[in-house]
């Protein structure tokens, strides 16, 4: 064990008395939190705490929750969404979408990576409202969609998965770096996978599950 | 078509990989619900003043804001000794301790009132590594010893002696799903649990005890986890016993899910130790005598730590006979949460002591570290007598080094390093081979039993529940394949069912690598039962009459889904079609299988026995390079030799056994705990601790198993493979220890555990620095031959 003279410059013993969950961060932060919702493209629902503020071009939507429609795994869902709500949580809690998994809550694990327009993010570092507008694809989406089909196969094959838990954000980043790029060397498969973590140590499975379905070959 | 043997993918690999198998935080919601967060202790020694949560209790929303006062039962927990309460009620002994549990209608609002919760505590010094723990001289229980000959004397006489000391750090199982229970209260004041827990038993009595239930009205379930890696054996209890509470308290559903962040900080983990050793050793290395004192860092409750420690003591002789030895632990009480069990499981660090050790004898002696553990490896026929007195029989260390020797090309490649380490002005190129020899069984004899309930329905499927857990490791898969084959029938005919207490009672953790061993054998115990009836039906359905044979249990065959009598095997019936008839017959088709390892004793008071029911042997070959400037590690190639016997699914022993040294090899690089002076741990998050990515994975890593089919005393001559090769990892910290060495031949690197790039840079610049006699140098000159 290491003592560290820096205490207080990381989350410290306070976080059990005073609000440390980023939601939380952000809901005391107010009209911060809103103002990332400026988006003069978003559909405005109902205003649940009639605050909203006039900035000329622009509407400020929240506090409260609003009515907004997104797009996920192809279908239209229209869900009443604080503004500050992570995509994340909206996916998991309010559109029973649970094969995106919550661990570290800030972007460093990758076990809730989702495709947005194609692309691979993670939805716990993304508000559900700037999603609006987007194409959002999870798990469920990914592993229905049949140019997956064999990707799907080639970790059950591999048995890529031993708990699990990672597996769904692994999967989902595999299929977008297929897309981006079709046939990806093993250091590319690599790079590419990089920010997913897995504690059952099982990547030389996921690798092997990647690589076999790599349309060059595995050099 | 057999399927023990066949790499089968898990179970639920389609279910992993699409997202749809669900883990407790995904279960729906239930219309009742609650959901719990807790408030947790602000410092890590003191004692409460106050307690002000009306805030809390008054924000809408909030239904119950709960303390050590509202326990109904008895407030204190312990597998081992019962020091632990769910909710202290004076002192405080750790950062994060639960003192408040509040349930709320939802997260947000148990969030808020969590917030609004003022404890005050006075604030007193804790203790918080294990140095301090051993200056403050307050331990948890005794003494552990186990000792064999006279060490004293064999040090005396020693034509050489070395005493070096070592610091290990702890280790996080950041299992990816936190702890996390839902508790169901259902009728007659009884509570159904669903957890992520390993020992779903302990759940049952830990719940029981805390409300002043009998056993039979908590009922605990568990499907999967999100891994566990021993951090759930006891440590579920707190969370779960929160919800329960709740849940008899309101009489609505209650749900837990730790952040990250809380689970870090709040949960015990892998022990810190501080072993000093002595050894006592002739010119060409053997060794006649080692005196090991280990103390770990219990934290602050009992929880697994004498268990641990005394696999640290049953382990660190490692795959080496030493004649007179003597190794006592102590296990420190400090202000951390309750350290616990961790794959491995104590056994890690015993192994790195002894590993440690041997290392520095070689630099002393100026010997290739592998000749003096070759030359020190327990024999076959001799030299195969343990400290504590268990005999190793079909012993194949010998055949794994030799083995691993020629296939690693560890000689040439070692040649090959000293070359590089003399004309490379960057770089430093360490290897090391290090072995594992793994006792197989708890240490507590009475853990090494399990049941299993098997029912065969009149379609011809089954359904198998065993008392065992899935957390990934791939128990009921093996479990799975044991069953269909035992009825000769496909995979897909068994579903093992989710772990419930109701279904199986007093059953032990799913720990200790021994979870298909145990469950394994009770699962084909209730199928000879249900075979053994089935067989005496069948004699008489296939003979007689026209048939003109005699009936004979002994020649009915189950296979390929069949049922039939050997000498006419064209007269079969389908399995289905075979179990209707018995069912209608009022053949019994159901039962409920037992199994207790035998020959298992261990007499604690003279510290001999036979503890062990076979050890799990292997080896690995590392070899890293480090940055002379900046002591970055890059692991280069890892050659692994493993014997697990006859193995029930090569897919799933594979992952087991390059994911066990995945972990390993965390831990002794780049996992660090690190805390603040007043014990707030700081890495408590992916952000700050370092586990092993894809990118860490050596890019040369070859796995090869040793071919054996003699281990009698397993099912399907398997062995158990959890845990082993975890311990293999050090071969990774080993060969940092070995690249150190090629810094500076003459002198001692001081390494400790893990190497970070900073500890290693550390290493380096003490190795540069001129030596000061007399003063304290961390680089020690090697001591002289006596």
């Amino acid at each position: 064990m290491k003592d560290r003279e820096n205490e207080g410059t990381l989350p410290g013993p306070a976080v059990f008395t005073a609000p440390h969950s980023r939601r939380l961060f952000l809901k005391g932060m107010g009209l911060a939190a809103g103002a990332t919702a400026i988006l003069p493209t978003v559909a405005v629902g109902q205003n649940a705490d009639a605050e909203t503020e006039e900035i000329p071009g622009l509407k400020i939507l929240g506090r409260g929750e609003q009515k907004v429609t997104l797009k996920v795994n192809g279908a239209s869902r229209t869900v009443a969404i604080e503004p500050r709500e992570t995509l994340l949580n909206v996916l998991r809690t309010k559109l029973g979408l649970t094969g995106s998994k919550e661990v570290c809550d800030r972007g460093t694990c990758g076990c809730c990576t989702v495709l947005l327009d194609g692309a691979s993010i993670v939805s716990c570092l993304m508000l559900a409202i700037d999603a609006v507008g987007h194409e959002v694809t999870t798990i469920e989406g990914v592993a229905d969609d049949p140019k997956n089909a064999a990707l799907i196969d080639a970790f059950c094959e591999h048995d890529a998965a031993q708990c699990g838990y990672c597996i769904p954000g692994i999967v989902v980043r595999s299929s977008a770096l297929l897309d981006e790029n079709p046939a990806p060397t093993a250091e590319e498969i690599r790079q590419g996978l990089s920010g997913n973590i897995c504690r059952c140590g099982t990547y030389t499975k996921i690798f092997d599950a990647v690589g076999s379905v790599s349309k060059g070959g595995r050099t | 078509m057999t399927t023990v043997g066949k790499a089968l993918p898990h179970e639920s690999a389609a279910g992993h990989v699409s997202g749809a198998a669900p883990y407790i935080e995904d279960l729906p919601r239930r219309a009742d619900e609650l959901w719990v967060e807790f408030v947790g202790s602000p410092c890590a020694n003191g004692t409460i003043e106050s307690i002000d949560a009306a805030a809390a209790k008054a924000m809408p929303g909030v239904v119950a804001v709960l303390t050590h006062e509202d326990v109904p039962g008895h407030n204190k927990w312990g597998g081992v000794v019962v020091d632990e309460p769910f909710f202290p009620d004076d002192h405080v002994s750790y950062i994060g301790q639960p003192i408040v549990a509040i349930a709320a209608v939802d997260r947000e609002t148990a969030l808020r009132a969590r917030a609004a919760v003022v404890i005050k505590v006075r604030e007193e010094k804790p203790v918080l590594s294990v140095d301090d723990g051993i200056a403050a001289q307050d331990f948890l229980g005794g003494v552990q010893r186990i000792a064999r000959g006279d060490f004293a004397a064999a040090w005396e006489n020693a034509p050489h002696r070395h005493e070096t000391t070592l610091l290990i750090g702890g280790q996080e199982q950041f299992y990816l799903e936190n702890q996390s229970a839902l508790a169901i209260p259902e009728e007659d004041g009884s509570i159904v649990i669903h957890a992520s827990t390993q020992n779903p038993t302990e759940i049952q009595a830990v719940v029981a005890e805390g409300l002043g239930l009998p056993l039979n009205k908590v009922v605990c379930i568990c499907r999967r986890m999100g891994g566990g890696f021993g951090g759930k054996e006891t440590q579920a209890a707190i969370p779960t016993f929160m919800v329960a509470l709740v849940a008899m308290k309101t009489g609505r559903s209650a749900r837990v899910v730790y952040t990250k962040d809380d689970d870090m900080m709040v949960t015990g983990k892998r022990h810190e130790y501080r072993v000093n050793v002595k050894a006592a050793f002739e010119d060409n290395g053997t060794l006649l005598g080692v005196k090991i004192d280990a103390f770990s860092n219990g934290g602050a409750f009992t929880d697994l730590s004498f268990a641990v420690m005394e696999r640290t003591l049953f382990h660190a002789d490692n795959a080496y006979y030493i004649p007179h030895f003597e190794a006592t632990g102590r296990v420190c009480r400090t202000n951390l949460p309750p350290n616990t069990a961790f794959r491995g499981f104590g056994g890690p660090q015993g192994v790195v002591a002894i590993e440690h050790t041997i290392q520095e004898i070689a630099q002393i002696l100026g010997l290739d570290p592998y000749e003096v553990r070759r030359r020190n490896c327990y024999g076959i026929g001799e030299r195969d007598e343990t400290p504590y007195g268990q005999r190793i029989t079909h012993n194949t260390l010998p055949e794994v080094l030799d083995t691993l020797r020629e296939t690693s090309a560890y000689e040439a490649r070692t040649r090959q390093i000293a070359t590089y380490n003399k004309t490379s002005r960057r770089h430093l190129k360490g290897i090391a081979m290090t072995p594992v020899k793994f006792g197989i069984s708890f240490t507590a004899t009475f853990l090494n039993q399990g049941n299993a309930l098997v029912n065969v329905y009149t379609d011809g499927t089954v359904q198998v529940s065993t008392g065992g857990t899935e957390m990934g490791q791939g128990l009921n898969t093996k479990v799975r394949q044991i069953v269909a084959d035992e009825f000769g029938i496909p995979i897909e005919s068994v579903r093992v069912m989710t772990t419930s207490t109701e279904k199986n009672h007093n059953t032990p953790p799913t720990a200790a690598s021994a979870g298909t061993d145990l469950n394994g054998l009770a699962a084909q115990n209730a199928c000879a039962k249900i075979l053994a009836g089935m067989r005496a039906y069948a004699a008489g359905v296939f003979t007689g009459g026209e048939t003109g044979l005699d009936p004979d249990p002994s020649l009915i065959r189950f296979r390929d889904g069949r049922v039939f009598d050997e000498r006419r095997p064209g007269n079969f019936l389908l399995f289905g079609q075979f179990a209707k008839r018995c069912h209608l017959n009022r053949v019994n088709i159901g039962a409920r299988g037992f199994y207790a390892t035998p020959k298992l004793h261990f007499d604690r008071s003279t510290g001999r026995g036979h503890p062990f029911n076979y050890y799990t042997t292997g080896a690995a070959v590392a070899e890293v390079t480090i940055d002379r400037f900046t002591g970055d590690l890059v692991v280069d190639r890892v050659d692994m030799l493993m014997d697990i016997g006859r193995m029930i699914n090569p897919g799933i022993d594979r992952g087991q056994v390059i994911g066990g040294f995945v972990q390993g090899m965390g831990w002794v690089t780049t996992e660090q705990l690190v805390y603040s002076p007043k014990g707030n741990l700081l890495s408590h998050s992916p952000t700050t601790y370092k586990i092993p990515g894809i990118d860490d994975v050596p890019r040369t890593f070859n796995v090869a198993y040793l071919d054996n089919d003699r281990n009698a005393h397993n099912v399907h001559a398997s062995k158990a493979v959890g845990e082993p090769p975890l311990l293999l990892g050090i071969s990774v910290w080993a060969a940092v220890k070995d690249a150190l060495a090629g810094a500076a031949p003459g002198r001692l690197s001081g390494l400790n555990l893990p190497a970070t790039g900073e500890e290693i840079l550390r290493c380096l610049t003490e190795l540069a620095a001129p030596e000061k006699s007399g003063t304290e140098s961390k680089g020690r000159t090697l001591s002289p031959a006596k």
